[in-house]
């Protein structure tokens, strides 16, 4: 009887961990059967690099180029901002916080993970979007007010990330530099951060990931036209927001074309997702 | 450490580089917190004078943009959930850290899937919930179909958290329960599990943090009805979607303001319960 309870047990163990392999086989297949399809019927070539985005005119065309880009661009600002102020504000927490400061600053930058993006997308609505249109031009919805707020959104994980490496790195990096008449500053930038390099590298990777998946604060605030911008201050639309804005009314070929959009994106975040767990390996100190 | 956060005319004259660096990693580091607090005083400050009592009454309409039954939505789809997915991510993480062999296939392939389904973005998923759940299982626009998008999104923050949670426990506590005389089950349940509680817990407190602030993956699942539902099967709004169609439409900013207020408020409060949590379980060791 109870060997009998003990082996059902295992068996409920064991279906429970085959849950997540079933899931990502489910949307796998049906983000890939409802994609690939349309993107065969649209030409794999025109759909990819297309550069006309008009799903309702007949003869319709459905390229997602410009979302690629926009994409890409928004996902770049986001880094140019958030990753010089994300790793030094980590290695301020690393090295130079003192430990009753740290007992508020780090829930502080926890609690900045923890706000919805909506929120953010909301505060960028109300204070990003009409200081870009007061003091730069343009009608302040833009890749800039998007990068700015992606680039907030990113700190928390390019912190997190990056804390734990630069504290992975072994003291005696430090002590050597400072036994040899390096200064706090000397010690920290020029042998402890080179150690940790690669989970910084890797802190960087899932920062992108983030960026590129995020939908909510961005089409609150980007403007969302479906071209190629040629300047920062100008609207832009990326993969996620192509989804979001359109998958309400679409039908036919249109839905299956944000379909193949959700395909790409996540293509790409499967990419992403493979580098940064390269990387992650690499970073063990064997400690 | 206090002396590192020292800034003297002296020491930069004799290293102006480290002196340049200081500044630019203490003025990171309060620009990472003046974001924070500007954003959070920004909201609250033109928020809280629009409290007002009509923004709760029971029924929504154009006229009180009453936040309600957002608000009993978001419990709902924070409920179903939890129960799905709490009791298989737990069960996942005692499959992998007290049944499977080491160096199995099996768990390095639930490792990779586990990593894969962290890492990809919400509207990939409400986009895989409206094909499945919505469409191919024809649920509709319903909170079923928004709650179950949710169960797989959450899974992988469960599952980490509670092996993190078992794996933590001493393996000297088995072994004593082990020579009492305890079968494997006995001990999972009996001396394992009940250690592992509050890491279990902190887990799913991150959850409930994720599905609160979550809008990408329901609104084409559980749809944007305002209303409170009269089964799982009917479509309702949750809070942050509330937020979303109110700053959208761009009728209702102070509402939204409001709204935004409260939004802020459950996150602070889920943060803080996780931040305790934290404390105690530092504390215990």
């Amino acid at each position: 009887m109870t060997m009998q309870v003990e082996k059902l047990m295992h068996a409920v163990f064991f279906i429970a961990a085959l849950v997540s392999i079933i899931a990502v086989a489910l949307i796998c297949i049906f983000l890939f059967a409802n994609g690939i399809p349309a993107m065969r019927e649209i030409g794999f070539l025109d759909f990819l690099l297309g550069q006309r985005w008009a799903p309702m005119n007949s003869p319709p065309s459905f390229g997602i180029f410009p979302m690629i880009v926009g994409s890409i661009y928004v996902t770049a600002g986001a880094i140019i901002i958030g990753v010089p102020v994300g790793v030094l504000t980590a290695i301020f927490l690393a090295k130079y916080c003192p430990a009753k400061l740290y007992r508020v600053v780090k829930p502080a930058i926890q609690l900045l993970a923890g706000i919805p993006s909506v929120v953010y997308g909301f505060f960028g609505l109300m204070v990003i979007v009409p200081f870009i249109r007061t003091y730069l031009g343009g009608s302040g919805y833009s890749i800039l007010s998007a990068s700015i707020l992606l680039g907030i959104m990113i700190l928390p994980t390019i912190i997190g990330v990056s804390e734990s490496a630069i504290r992975a790195v072994p003291r005696e990096y430090y002590e050597g530099a400072v036994a040899l008449g390096a200064t706090h500053e000397r010690a920290v930038f020029a042998t402890v951060v080179p150690a940790a390099t690669s989970g910084i590298l890797a802190s960087i990777i899932l920062g992108v990931g983030r960026a590129i998946g995020e939908t909510m604060a961005v089409v609150m605030v980007a403007g969302n036209q479906a071209r190629v911008p040629s300047s920062i201050l100008q609207g832009v639309r990326t993969m996620t927001t192509n989804v979001v804005l359109e998958m309400g009314y679409a039908y036919g070929l249109h839905r299956g074309s944000l379909i193949a959009t959700g395909v790409i994106l996540f293509v790409f975040i499967l990419m992403i997702n493979l580098l940064f767990s390269v990387l992650k390996r690499r970073t063990n100190y064997g400690s | 450490m206090g002396a590192r956060l020292k800034f003297s005319i002296e020491t930069a004259r004799r290293y102006p580089l480290s002196f340049v660096l200081k500044v630019l990693v203490v003025g990171s580091a309060l620009l990472t917190l003046g974001a924070l607090f500007f954003l959070l005083a920004y909201i609250i400050v033109n928020g809280v004078p629009h409290l007002k009592p009509s923004l709760f009454a029971w029924k929504y309409n154009t006229k009180n943009v009453s936040l309600v039954p957002a608000l009993l939505n978001t419990l709902i789809i924070v409920g179903i959930p939890l129960i799905v997915t709490v009791p298989l991510g737990v069960f996942s993480a005692i499959y992998l850290c007290e049944y499977a062999k080491k160096g199995s296939k099996v768990v390095e392939v639930v490792r990779i899937t586990a990593e894969t389904l962290s890492g990809i973005p919400s509207i990939v998923y409400g986009l895989f919930g409206l094909l499945f759940f919505v469409i191919y299982l024809r649920w509709g626009y319903s909170i079923l179909a928004g709650s179950m998008t949710l169960s797989i999104m959450i899974l992988p923050l469960i599952m980490r958290t509670a092996e993190e949670a078992l794996l933590s426990i001493p393996t000297s506590l088995r072994e004593a329960s082990f020579a009492l005389g305890a079968g494997k089950l006995r001990t999972v349940f009996r001396i394992v599990l009940p250690a592992a509680i509050p890491g279990i817990l902190s887990g799913v407190i991150l959850g409930i943090g994720r599905i609160v602030g979550e809008t990408a993956a329901l609104i084409y699942t559980a749809g944007t009805v305002p209303r409170i539902p009269g089964s799982v099967f009917s479509s309702g709004r949750t809070l942050a979607i509330h937020l979303y169609t109110l700053s959208s439409e761009g009728f209702h900013t102070n509402e939204a303001f409001a709204t935004a207020v409260v939004l802020l408020i459950i996150v602070l409060l889920i943060n803080a319960l996780s931040a305790g949590l934290a404390r105690r379980l530092g504390g215990g060791n």
